[in-house]
Formats: C-alpha cells, sequence, structure tokens
C-alpha cells in the first residue's frame, strides 16, 4: 500500500498522521531553534504529540467513557488505561518543562543570553582558558615550562552564586 | 479470570507472614519516601544521615533479593496486591537483582563520601535539597531494574533523569548548567521516544506487563507498527545508555556535575539502561527475532566497536580529568554493548560482569579525582603532578583504577574483557577479540599520561600549593575511605571473580532463556 492510500483510503490513520506532524514539528524546533526558550518549546510540543497518541489508541470508535450503568448492557467503551498512563505522562512533561525553564533562568544569569551561538562561543573560550593551565597533553612532564599560570577560579562559578 | 487473579494476588501477599515478601517494593519505597523526608526537614545533618542509612538499607536489601532469586528463581511482588498482568509487577530477575545491587552499592559508598567533596553551588542551608535529589534519582534507577511494567520503566526513568538533570546543574561551574540543559534536551526525547514505542506495543498486544507482551507479541511480530515500536524503544534506551553517536551529553554531564553526582551517576546510570535494553532485546523480543531477522547486530556490532575507538581516542586528548573519565566511560560502554550484540552467553555475561566491574572501578576513579580536586583545587591531568609522594593512598588508587579500566589481569576489567573475548570467539569472530585487544592499548595510552604525571611531573609553582594555600597533602579519611573501598573492590572481584562471573552468567542464561523467539 502507498503511502498516499494510506493516508487517503483509511480514513481512521489521519489522526496518526496528524500526531507525527506534529511530533516532527516539536524536533524542528529543538533541532533549528537557537533560543533555550524556544528549544523547550518545541519539546513540549514533541511530548505532546506522544500523549495524543496514547489518547488515540484508547479511542474505539462509537466508544463512550468507561462507566459501567445499570441497566445498560452492550455498551462500547473507549479503553481508558492509556488515559490513565497519560496523567502520569503530562506530569513528567510539566515536570520537564519546569525544570529546563529553571534552567534556562539560570543560564541567563550566568551567560547573560540565551542564544545557543553565543553561549557556544563563551562555552568555547572558558574551555580554551582552562585549556591554558594543561597546554598539551603530550608536553614532557617534569621539564619546567615558561607558562604563566593565570588566576585560577576554583570552581566559583561566574554569577548567581547560591541561588 | 481478573477477579480470580486478583485474589490470588491478594492472598499470597496477606498469607505470607515473611517480611521479605515486601522486600522488592520496600527497595524503591525506601529512597522514595526518604527523599521528601529530607525536603520536609530542611537539616542538612538529617539529610546527610537519612541519605546514607538508606542507601545502606537498599544495599542490604538488594543483597537479600539476589540470593532468595539465586535460590529460588524470579521474585514476583504484585504491587498493591493486584496480580499481573492487571497489576504492575514487581519482578526481580537475576540480571535485575544483579544491577540494584550494584546501583545500590555505588550509591552507599558515594554518600558515604565526605560531603565537602560535593562541592555544590547551593548555600549550605539548602544542601538538603541535594540529597532529596539524590535519593530520587536513586529510587528511579532501582525502580526501572525492579519493575516488569514498560510504563512503569518509563515513569521510573523520567523520575531518576529528572533528578539527575537537576544534581548536574548543581556543578560548582557554569558550564554545569549547560551540560545540564543539553542532557536535559537529549534525555527528553529519549525518554519520549522509549514512551511512544511502549504506546505502540501495547497497541498491539494490549498488555504492559513484559512477559505478558513477550508472549503475545510472537504473533504480531511482522507487522510495520511493532517494528516501528522496537526500533523507538531501542533508540530511546540508546541516548539513555550513550551508544556512540548518541553519547554526546555524556562528557559535559560528568565533567561539570558535582564530583559525587559524577561518580555515582558514571557508575549506576547508563548500566541501569543497559539492563532494559538487553531485556528488551532479549526477553520481550527474544534474541531470534531481534538478531536473526532484523539483523540487528549488523548495526549495534560496529557501533560499539566505534565507541570503543572513539572514547579512547578522545580520553587521550582530554585535558580535564573528568571529561578523560567520560570519555574513557563511553569507549567501556562500547565494551558492555558489544557483549551484548553478540547475543551468546559469554558476550552477555562479559556485559553484565562490566556492569559491575566498570560500575565499581569508574566510580572509585571519579572520587579518587573528587579527592584530587578537593586538596589541589583543579581536576586537570597536571594538577596530578608529583602526588605520588604528596597524596600516595589516592595516588595508587587511581593507578589500579586505571589498570582495571585498561584491563591488567588482577583487576576486574580484566574480568570482563576475557569474557567478552570469549564470547567473541565463541561467535566466531576472530578480528572482534583484536580489536578489544587493540583499543585496550588506547586504554593504555590514557591512563599512563596521567600515571607518569602522578609519578614523574614535577609541580610548578601554583600548583605546588593546594586550594587553601597549603601544600597539598592526602585527602581526608572520611574521603579517602570509600574511595579505596570501591578500588579495592575493583582488585578483590579480579582476583576473585568467581561469585561476580557465576551471577553474571546465571543472569545472562536467563535472558537469553526469556521468552519470544
Amino acid at each position: 500500500m502507498s503511502l498516499l492510500e494510506a493516508l487517503l483510503v483509511q480514513r481512521g490513520l489521519w489522526v496518526y498522521w496528524a500526531i507525527i506532524t506534529l511530533m516532527m514539528i516539536g524536533l524542528y524546533g529543538v533541532i533549528a531553534r537557537d533560543h533555550l526558550v524556544k528549544k523547550v518549546m518545541g519539546l513540549n510540543v514533541f511530548q505532546s504529540s506522544a500523549i495524543l497518541l496514547y489518547v488515540a489508541i484508547g479511542k474505539v470508535r462509537g466508544g463512550t467513557a468507561a462507566i459501567l450503568l445499570e441497566g445498560e448492557e452492550n455498551v462500547l467503551y473507549s479503553n481508558p488505561l492509556p488515559h490513565v498512563l497519560m496523567l502520569t505522562a503530562i506530569v513528567v512533561g510539566i515536570a520537564t518543562t519546569a525544570l529546563a525553564l529553571a534552567l534556562t533562568v539560570r543560564i541567563q544569569e550566568a551567560y547573560g543570553t540565551l542564544e545557543e551561538d553565543e553561549l557556544a562561543r563563551l562555552r568555547v573560550r572558558e574551555d580554551e582558558e582552562e585549556a591554558a593551565l594543561d597546554p598539551h597533553p603530550f608536553d614532557p612532564p617534569g621539564e619546567p615550562e615558561d607558562v604563566e599560570y593565570p588566576e585560577v577560579k576554583v570552581g566559583g562559578g561566574a554569577g548567581g552564586a547560591g541561588v | 479470570m481478573a477477579a480470580e487473579s486478583v485474589g490470588q494476588g491478594l492472598q499470597q501477599v496477606a498469607l505470607s507472614t515473611a517480611f521479605d515478601v515486601h522486600f522488592p517494593a520496600l527497595e524503591v519505597v525506601l529512597p522514595l519516601v526518604a527523599a521528601p523526608l529530607c525536603f520536609l526537614f530542611r537539616s542538612r545533618a538529617f539529610a546527610r544521615i537519612l541519605s546514607a542509612a538508606v542507601a545502606w538499607l537498599t544495599f542490604g536489601v538488594a543483597l537479600v533479593l539476589l540470593q532468595k532469586v539465586l535460590a529460588e528463581g524470579t521474585v514476583r511482588y504484585p504491587l498493591g496486591g493486584w496480580a499481573a498482568p492487571y497489576g504492575i509487577e514487581y519482578r526481580v530477575t537475576v540480571a535485575g537483582a544483579w544491577v540494584i545491587l550494584v546501583v545500590s552499592l555505588v550509591a552507599a559508598l558515594t554518600l558515604l563520601f565526605d560531603s565537602r567533596g560535593s562541592a555544590s553551588r547551593l548555600a549550605p542551608e539548602r544542601r538538603y535539597l541535594y540529597y532529596s535529589a539524590f535519593l530520587l534519582c536513586l529510587a528511579g534507577l532501582l525502580g526501572m531494574a525492579i519493575t516488569g511494567d514498560l510504563f512503569n520503566i518509563f515513569v521510573f526513568l523520567e523520575i531518576s533523569s529528572l533528578s539527575s538533570y537537576a544534581l548536574i546543574a548543581l556543578g560548582r561551574d557554569r558550564r554545569a548548567l549547560m551540560a545540564s540543559y543539553s542532557y536535559l534536551i537529549m534525555g527528553t526525547i529519549g525518554g519520549g521516544f522509549f514512551m511512544i514505542g511502549v504506546g505502540l506495543l501495547y497497541q498491539m498486544t494490549g498488555t504492559l506487563n513484559v512477559e505478558d507482551m513477550a508472549q503475545r507479541l510472537p504473533a504480531v511480530l511482522d507487522t510495520r507498527t511493532v517494528l516501528v515500536g522496537f526500533a523507538f524503544l531501542l533508540v530511546g534506551l540508546s541516548i539513555k545508555l550513550a551508544v556512540f553517536p548518541l553519547h554526546q551529553w555524556l562528557p559535559n554531564a560528568y565533567t561539570f556535575a558535582p564530583p559525587r553526582v559524577s561518580a555515582f551517576l558514571a557508575g549506576t546510570a547508563t548500566k541501569v539502561s543497559y539492563y532494559v535494553m538487553a531485556e528488551v532485546v532479549f526477553v520481550l523480543f527474544g534474541a531470534h527475532f531481534v538478531f536473526t531477522e532484523i539483523g540487528l547486530g549488523a548495526v549495534l556490532m560496529p557501533l560499539s566497536v566505534a565507541a570503543m575507538f572513539v572514547g579512547s581516542l578522545a580520553a587521550i586528548y582530554q585535558a580535564d580529568l573528568r571529561r578523560l573519565l567520560a570519555y574513557s566511560s563511553i569507549g567501556q560502554l562500547g565494551y558492555m554493548t558489544l557483549g551484548l550484540s553478540l547475543a551468546n552467553v559469554e558476550g552477555l555475561t562479559s556485559g553484565l560482569v562490566h556492569v559491575f566491574n566498570h560500575g565499581v572501578t569508574k566510580s572509585g576513579l571519579f572520587l579518587v579525582v573528587a579527592c584530587v580536586g578537593y586538596r589541589t583545587g583543579r581536576t586537570t591531568v597536571r594538577s596530578m603532578a608529583g602526588l605520588g609522594t604528596r597524596m600516595p593512598a589516592t595516588s595508587l588508587a587511581f593507578v589500579i583504577g586505571g589498570m582495571s579500566l585498561i584491563g591488567v589481569p588482577g583487576t576486574a576489567g580484566f574480568v570482563s574483557k576475557w569474557e567478552l573475548i570469549r564470547g567473541a570467539l565463541a561467535a566466531e569472530r576472530l578480528w572482534l577479540a583484536a580489536v578489544v585487544l587493540v583499543s585496550s592499548l588506547l586504554a593504555v595510552v590514557y591512563v599512563w599520561r596521567v600515571v607518569e604525571m602522578i609519578y614523574f611531573g614535577r609541580p610548578e609553582g601554583l600548583e605546588s600549593l593546594g586550594r587553601d594555600g597549603e601544600p597539598v597533602r592526602e585527602a581526608p579519611f572520611s574521603m579517602l575511605l570509600p574511595t579505596l573501598i570501591l578500588v579495592a573492590a575493583t582488585v578483590v572481584f579480579g582476583l576473585w571473580s568467581d561469585p561476580t562471573l557465576s551471577v553474571a552468567r546465571s543472569a545472562a542464561v536467563e535472558l537469553l532463556g526469556g521468552a519470544g523467539g
């Protein structure tokens, strides 16, 4: 069966296409955006698509909420289990988003920017400064060198200490 | 039928008067309850003592569980008395008990490590939060290995991941924040993939219990949904396991996390994911489907070999000790996944025994670096110059741990590599055995670089003075003790490998004999 057929003929499948589209939008946001908060939002969209996938799995066409009513037999129910699972997944999603946003607040405090390329530049400089303390892995040890050691900063991250 | 099995489950719990029936639940509940207690009491001293006590208790429980599993076979615990497949079942297998033993041992010893070594960014009066997050992480990791329910694995995976993001972000260096952020992005995508995979499999089988699903899967194995579900599960777990091209989050996370956290995570987090992957591959789908029909070995084997070389090569060029150890971890994880991809008893045994051997070795080495950092204020390779005379015990610990990374006979690393080579030969892949040996030579290079610096390097200028402005001296006993215990374990279980190997072998036999296929 070609993809087009799958899309057009089996009308029940459109929901999966919608979910996949949503998922790709989310992943695209995570990968392509430079701003850290936008990445988090992309991640959020990605997680939502997974949640919708479960809800779609639980749906039975013509099915109703899984509540047992007296006198009514042979009622078609939707599967309630995926919904219950998704309550947990939603909590996980919120926790992840909250943690990620808290981290971006701390990154903004520490670096003064949330743009990824700028952060990468700052980080390369930090790594280079550190490497200057340890010039080359294969320098013969023990030989005195004329290396001026910069001020050692002991652990103390600049800015935002002990928040 | 449902009511009947539920009743049976209840009976099983009610009738047994022995307390140890509840041990599988206790293993997870202990740290899970202790974490909010640490938060509620808001006392650093209380949190310290409680978390260490809980970690040792979980280690004790893990020991009992392992003995029980080895004697009586799989231990099952229907949570809340709801029997599987309707309720969540805790199912302790030999492999699972083995993994929780490693996790709880490493947790107990890293928590024994002096809290001055935690060097977190938190103000002293808020340090209790550190222990809360640590215990949550422990609970998540233990839960992943104990539960027999796929969605439950996802929940525990997220509990351990979320708390480890928070822990890593506590590192003093501000680069810890970015490290934690990138791990969060990668980890969440990994967790999301795992969840999607579970959802697709649930769609086809209508169950979440691992064993139940393993029985129902063969009927629908040739559908595209199951294939896609398997792919999602595998890629999700590979991110958490840092399989070669998906390892980018690992070096920074381990480098900038607070020292004790690095030691804990390096010894445990990836190992638990390894167990879950083994369970998915061998129990859920069965070796026949995964390796014969899909041919996963053709993908996983080259990636493992690449990890062995890329990880070790990158480690050679690192200036920072923690980053050196982190890259070495990627290489060592390559040995573990290589063992898995061989899909024979020897290969899987080597992977599972390496869970213990590498966990103990790498945690010990990260604690050594924590000792060095505490005294010298730096953790570069150069900061080790001349420590052989100033910190003799710490230096010796590094040498022994390093030898275990290389796989020198008499250390734990040798045991796993020997088994891995046997596995490669059993699979009639002579070149793999050669590749394992050659990659071990790379480990010689990066370990020797540090050892040379320790014993032959001459400290210059600033380096002769320690962090507190006084000459560098041996680390305090409270830091040395857990470090030396871990390093001693690599020697003890390197020379006396019968217990570790026999447990790992029975775990491998059990996994390979799993359902499916």
